[in-house]
């Protein structure tokens, strides 16, 4: 029998995935967007497991409204990274140092 | 072994291998397109979760509307490989380490029996029960507000990401209307005084005198 702690362990790996994608790929913005949305997957597939072990529809309604703001943030992500591109021929995360941070 | 086990240990085991190849596959299009297969099975798993309007948003808008917005972006922009692997193994001890912390503290913490995570029962809905209607009544009635403003925040990136993007070309031909309303009538013609510069025959002057 799957049980909820079955379903948080493997929310867990797929977080603890994203946070190394995070680390490895430093160099390449577009996947680092892609770890970013893994991220984000495990914690939907947190909130659609409670949901159902509780029986509450409101975690299925926090997934719908992530939902909604990851797609707002990949698309201006996406499009901040295609004008980076435009002005500095590089997706390094290195190079984005105009700023002196 | 139950027939639901089964999947989910396939449908879990998939969307972790993918995810792995995720984060180090050398092509941005192969990391997009693994991408995809493992929202499908985290799909599966929410399937198994019933939740199946939500499974199907998962695929409806990451992989039809999110993921095809990714590759193409890979696809416009023309990466170095080389250049984009450099310094890739040197993060990998720390990131490793960072992951593993991860894991192996969530698993220490929900597999206890002090946590009692486990004893939690499955909700077996009946067969006429309907997610998609429950969810439409609960987000139409009490949570209508965020709906609203999750509809605004769809807007804003719409306009964000058209503004962001949007390039002038230098070459432009096309017609501002503002401005051709605004024409004057001297705008377009300049009518220049001048002295004639050729002289008429002297001879024929003579005979009309």
């Amino acid at each position: 029998m799957i049980s909820l702690s079955h379903y948080l362990i493997l929310a867990a790996i797929l977080f603890a995935i994203g946070v190394v994608g995070i680390f490895l790929n430093r160099k390449n913005l577009i996947v680092l967007l892609m770890a970013i949305e893994l991220m984000l997957l495990a914690v939907n597939l947190n909130f659609v497991a409670f949901s159902h072990y509780l029986n509450d529809l409101s975690g299925q309604l926090f997934v719908f409204f992530i939902l909604v703001v990851a797609a707002a943030e990949s698309g201006i992500g996406l499009a901040i990274l295609v004008v980076l591109f435009r002005n500095l021929s590089s997706i390094d995360v290195e190079d984005l140092d105009s700023l002196k941070g | 072994m139950e027939f639901k086990s089964i999947l989910f240990y396939i449908f879990s085991t998939v969307t972790v291998l993918a995810s792995l190849r995720v984060i180090t596959a050398r092509n941005p299009v192969h990391a997009a397109l693994f991408l995809v297969l493992a929202f499908f099975n985290v799909s599966g798993l929410w399937m198994l979760l019933q939740a199946e309007f939500l499974s199907l948003v998962l695929i409806m808008v990451y992989v039809g509307a999110v993921m095809v917005l990714f590759l193409f972006v890979v696809m416009m922009l023309d990466i170095n490989i080389e250049r984009v692997r450099q310094g890739f193994w040197k993060n990998l001890p720390i990131g490793a380490l960072v992951g593993a912390l991860l894991i192996a503290e969530m698993a220490a913490v929900l597999s206890s029996r002090y946590f009692g995570l486990t004893n939690l029962p499955a909700q077996n809905m009946p067969a006429n029960y309907s997610n998609t209607k429950e969810l439409a009544r609960v987000l139409y009635t009490d949570y209508a507000y965020p709906f609203e403003i999750a509809s605004v925040i769809l807007l804003v990136a719409i306009i964000v990401a058209v503004m962001l993007t949007l390039r002038r070309r230098k070459d432009n031909k096309a017609m501002q209307a503002s401005d051709q309303i605004a024409v004057k009538a001297k705008d377009r013609m300049r009518l220049v005084k001048m002295a004639p510069e050729i002289d008429l025959p002297a001879a024929k002057q003579g005979e009309k005198a």
